[in-house]
């Protein structure tokens, strides 16, 4: 008897969900109920102590966030996956999992801004050190490594200056340390790379942004590759026995899945960030168009790219597929088939200035001008909806820093990140080219 | 490889795979020993998952070897999943053990009072042959390596004799692979199927 094997596409409709075994609905039910009953009080003790496979909490466990989170497992390779919240707390739970005080991180520079304050402050604060490397070359990060690092941590595509990680050249880094390549590949998807086929251990979603792509619900995910050695003598929560569950050990009893048990068993149980049932469906929906969807949001991110880059009003482009990208060839060998569909450009103020610091204040007026002059992009502070989003940070997320602080942060202050959506591309390129021409005052 | 090769190969592409077998995966102090650690080169192929679900569909009995009355160890786990989740008949061999889990331990596969169909066994490798030997006399069907368990010779040994063979395999997991379990636990099964979900 043959295996057949399946592609991605049919897998982003079906895998983790067969027809329920009661009733045969097609569709994954949702499952909108806090607890389990027991069969008895020994079926209770068994599950309690991880004998048997079953529900018992739908903090721990439920089954329709079971389907997003094998579904989404098998679209990255992984052996499986915990299902969050949010992205944030997908993030939280994993470092929970790998760190404790004294511990110590490496980390890119260029990430999400919550995920620094993350690492920054809060992690910080619990006694967690990191050091972020304001470089994307895996001998800076080598260099950044201690005896007491515990976690490689990048994203594998920057946001939003469209950095693309070498993801081969931070797994060596990370596996001669002994420690795991953890990645946010949010902005990426797994339709258009699989961080764990170039080396990462760990890859982790805010499944709210592209994954979803219907803008209406939050939540994240874990996957693990199932491969990395949590025997290797650095990570003695994987190795030591667990006293409140009789003993055992995450590693000698659970082998690779034994990372994933500790972090739905340990982590989601004593913090609690999980998913709810309505929205892992709500989730699950839009996974099942993900390729059809990607496909349409790279063709487009192309169109619009190219078309900035070309267009004298704009003064820089990000997209890491342009000729001139510091690491388009690095995008074409992760990235066949593009970078994503997020990036940023920036809106040459038309003034002339005599100062430095005139030239900064016109630069941020004109890209709040262009912000507010868009008719179809929508303002707001997401990223990977079907539909066109824009922000202009200099004057929301950045408003409080100086032009001279935004240069510093590396936020030009006429710098506009846009998330292209897959509406007709000549309706996009319509409304970015009207509102250019009142921002300033010149046509294309 | 999973990503095109979904069904269930990832148990046996991982490295140092254990359910726990003897001392458990080897633990290294130190940290150089990341990468995965050197296994003797493979050369036997397994069967596929539509073959190991055959097996476990056809099988109404099975036998552990090895079987240990501690709650931590990988055997009690199958065990009591065994005994919960699926439809066999459970059989415990081991010399040293009297009861487990309310059940009569035998103290060899010859003094069980039925022939199991699979025997499933929790042994170090230089034990498997003679277990091999001892399936094959007995006339079972399926002989069943633990998770991190790999022996070419007794996998030659019990093929001779006509058996089928798995290695390296957990039995709760692959039988949970497709009955539902591995999926609630949020692992991948590789499993995509319009039909029902059986459950045991």
């Amino acid at each position: 008897m043959s295996e057949h094997k399946f592609g991605f596409r049919t897998r982003a409709l079906h895998a983790g969900a067969t027809p329920d075994a009661t009733t045969g609905a097609r569709a994954v039910p949702i499952y909108q109920t806090t607890s389990f009953v027991f069969d008895d009080t020994n079926d209770a003790a068994n599950l309690f102590a991880l004998q048997k496979y079953g529900n018992i909490y739908s903090r721990i466990g439920n089954p329709t966030v079971a389907a997003l989170e094998e579904r989404i497992a098998s679209l990255e390779g992984g052996i499986g996956a915990v299902a969050t919240a949010s992205g944030m707390s997908a993030e939280f739970i994993t470092f929970a999992a790998l760190v404790g005080q004294g511990d110590h991180i490496v980390a890119s520079a260029q990430l999400y801004g919550g995920t620094v304050t993350q690492l920054d402050v809060t992690l910080r604060r619990f006694g967690v050190d990191t050091t972020f490397v304001a470089s994307s070359d895996p001998e800076e990060f080598r260099k950044a490594i201690r005896a007491n690092t515990k976690v490689v941590y990048t994203e594998v595509i920057g946001n939003p200056g469209g950095e693309i990680a070498d993801l081969e050249g931070l797994a060596a880094v990370a596996h001669e340390a002994g420690v795991p390549l953890v990645v946010d590949a949010t902005l990426a998807t797994p339709y258009l790379v699989r961080p764990i086929e170039h080396g990462a251990d760990i890859v982790i979603h805010s499944v709210t942004k592209f994954l979803g792509g219907h803008g209406t619900t939050l939540g994240g995910i874990v996957v693990e590759a199932g491969t990395f050695n949590w025997g290797n003598g650095k990570f003695p929560s994987m190795t030591e026995p667990v006293e409140s569950y009789g003993g055992i050990q995450w590693w000698g009893n659970f082998g690779e899945y034994g990372f994933l048990t500790k972090l739905r068993s340990e982590q989601l149980r004593d913090i609690g960030p999980s998913l709810g049932p309505q929205a892992a469906f709500n989730l699950l929906q839009g996974v099942e168009t993900l390729p059809q969807r990607i496909d349409a949001h790279v063709a487009n991110a192309r169109i619009v790219a190219e078309w900035l880059a070309s267009d004298p009003r704009v003064s820089f482009v990000t997209w890491a597929g342009l000729d001139g990208h510091p690491h388009q060839e690095r995008a074409q060998k992760y990235f066949p088939l593009g970078p994503g569909s997020v990036f940023a450009f920036g809106v040459r103020p038309s003034v002339e200035c005599d100062t430095e610091a005139e030239r900064l204040a016109a630069a941020r007026a004109t890209g709040a001008k262009f912000i507010e002059s868009l008719q179809l992009a929508s303002h707001l502070a997401n990223i990977g909806d079907a539909r066109t989003l824009v922000i202009h940070p200099g004057s929301t997320t950045h408003q409080q820093l100086s032009p001279e602080q935004l240069e510093a942060a590396g936020v030009p202050a006429d710098l506009i990140r846009i998330s292209v959506g897959i509406e007709d591309p000549e309706d996009i390129l319509w409304d970015l080219d009207q509102a250019l021409t009142i921002a300033t005052g010149e046509t294309r | 490889m999973n990503a095109i090769n979904p069904a269930g190969s990832s148990a046996q592409d991982a490295a140092a795979a254990s359910c726990e077998i003897g001392a458990g995966p080897a633990a290294t102090s130190s940290a150089a020993a990341a990468a995965a650690p050197a296994k003797p080169v493979r050369t036997w192929q397994g069967p596929t998952a539509p073959e190991r679900l055959g097996m476990l569909r056809r099988a109404k009995s099975i036998a552990i070897v090895g079987a240990s009355n501690n709650p931590a160890r990988a055997s009690y786990f199958v065990a009591t999943y065994l005994l919960s989740s699926a439809p066999y008949d459970v059989y415990f061999v081991n010399p040293r053990a009297e009861e487990i889990l309310g059940h009569k331990v035998y103290a060899s596969l010859a003094d069980l009072p039925v022939v199991p169909d699979i025997v499933d066994v929790f042994r170090r490798d230089e034990d498997l042959p003679e277990v091999a030997r001892e399936a094959v006399e007995i006339g079972a069907k399926t002989l069943w390596l633990q998770l991190g368990s790999w022996s070419e010779e007794a996998a030659a040994i019990a093929e001779a004799g006509g058996l089928d063979v798995v290695m390296d395999r957990c039995v709760k997991i692959e039988h949970a692979r497709f009955h539902g379990g591995l999926h609630l636990a949020g692992f991948v099964t590789g499993v995509i199927s319009s039909k029902r979900q059986t459950v045991a």
